[in-house]
């Protein structure tokens, strides 16, 4: 039996070796009629606007999991630096990772240049690794933030195309956002104004897209200050279960009412019990 | 009209011409990255590393099939392979272009010292006058977080990496 012997030290990074064997087990699946796990993705709604102050990003909190919803509360817009943020849609590992590298090398850099990271470096990082990786990041990112030369806005898509613009939304419930941005954006909107607008595009894409739902959460984005409101807005609310008493929910009563059952006879018969012997055994508690 | 300022006229052109040319070379020499990035992927890294007698070395590299060599497993598994390689060609050729020939020289020069400054072939090296030469020293990447040899399970063997690197094996 030959063994492989490793004759160079081994790198970092990804590594391809399951690959052949995975595309064998997938095909030997499909054949008996399972289906291998889907990945965990955010099906979901993002947006953002910029208004006269700065950016206000939003996103929905739910993640699915092919036809199930893997989490009813989680958190899609990722922290990048303190004046840039960035809502990631598609793959939940992918999105969460990629922010993540990217926050760390842009503190790194802001750290050597000794100034306040600016959008545009992160957006340039972001672009050249999903490009790098050719669309298999499955990442769609909206990434925002304030710096000093003002408000920025970009869409990321994962073969690496980036858009600089006023209002993007991503996701599978961007065109219902789309729809809402369309009809009420308009330039150098008061901060108020673009969160209502903000949360009513997040709210179509919640009602209208299975893939988004739960909770709004927004971030404000200005010179100077960040506010991460999450939640907004509770649009789905959870029913309340029945049966709480004092507050305190109450498993079902199963036990029938007094008189359900006609009573036609009633017998008593005591038993005589005495007691014969009493033994008490002490616990060893040492 | 004179036949000599034809002439003169005709030269200038012809000169011209060829200026013109040229500049349209280093133009597409910036440009065509992507044909350089194909031709330098080398393909032979999948291929059967020859052994002494010019059949795969069985014992040490293990089973052999056509499948698995004339193909990879992933469509980047070749780009990943390489891409520090072609970066560093993508620059050195930006730069050649940029600066003349002699900077990315230089420069090449200090990279191949730098590499010689490594611990024992099995032994994790640090690598970093050659990170402060590519800047890659204050950045993360997905090969430090993913697969970080450091924290590998199993270890090379010294003697068989000892003398690949010494080139007997």
């Amino acid at each position: 039996m030959a063994t492989v012997s490793v004759c160079q030290y081994h790198r970092g990074g990804f590594s391809f070796e399951n690959c052949k064997r995975n595309a064998l087990l997938e095909a030997d699946i499909n054949k008996l009629g399972f289906s291998s796990p889907a990945a965990r993705k955010t099906g979901t709604t993002i947006c953002g606007v910029v208004y006269k102050d700065g950016v206000v990003l939003g996103a929905d909190t739910r993640a699915t999991e092919g036809m199930v919803v893997a989490d009813k509360n989680c958190s899609k817009i990722h922290y990048i630096s303190p004046n840039v943020y960035c809502c990631g849609a598609g793959t939940a590992a992918d999105t969460e990772m990629t922010t993540q590298i990217i926050s760390s090398n842009l503190e790194l850099h802001s750290l050597s240049t000794g100034r306040l990271p600016r959008v545009a470096t992160a957006n340039r990082m972001l672009k050249q690794m999903l490009f790098r990786y050719q669309g298999y990041i499955g990442a769609a990112l909206v990434l925002g933030g304030v710096d000093c030369t003002g408000p920025h806005l970009y869409s990321i898509y994962p073969h690496g195309s980036t858009d600089k613009l006023p209002y993007v939304t991503m996701g599978s419930g961007s065109l219902a956002a789309m729809a809402v941005f369309e009809d009420r954006y308009r330039p150098n909107m008061e901060e108020e104004e673009a969160k209502r607008l903000v949360r009513d595009a997040i709210a179509a894409g919640i009602f209208n897209d299975l893939g988004s739902g739960s909770n709004i959460d927004l971030c404000v984005i200005t010179k100077g200050k960040v506010d991460y409101l999450r939640p907004h807005d509770v649009a789905n609310k959870k029913g309340v279960r029945e049966d709480k008493i004092y507050g305190r929910p109450v498993t079902g009563n199963y036990r029938y009412k007094h008189g359900t059952t006609g009573v036609l006879a009633k017998t008593v018969t005591p038993l005589n019990l005495e007691v014969v012997e009493e033994n008490v055994q002490t616990m060893d508690t040492s | 009209m004179d036949y000599a300022a034809v002439d003169y006229f005709f030269i200038y052109f012809s000169v011209f011409i060829t200026s013109q040319a040229f500049c349209l070379n280093i133009l597409w020499n910036t440009r065509g990255l992507r044909s350089q990035l194909k031709d330098s992927v080398p393909v032979t890294g999948l291929c059967p590393q020859a052994g002494p007698y010019g059949v795969q070395d069985s014992l040490r590299r293990g089973f052999s099939s056509v499948k698995n060599e004339l193909l990879p497993s992933h469509p980047l598994e070749l780009s990943e392979k390489n891409f520090q390689l072609n970066q560093d060609k993508m620059n050195f050729n930006t730069l050649r272009n940029i600066q003349g020939l002699h900077a990315p020289l230089k420069l090449q020069m200090e990279y191949r010292a730098a590499r010689q400054i490594q611990r024992l072939p099995f032994l994790p090296s640090s690598n970093l006058a050659l990170d402060t030469l590519r800047g890659t020293d204050d950045t993360i990447g997905f090969e430090d977080i993913l697969n970080d040899p450091v924290l590998s399970e199993v270890m090379g063997d010294p003697h068989i990496m000892t003398e690949y690197k010494l080139g007997v094996l």
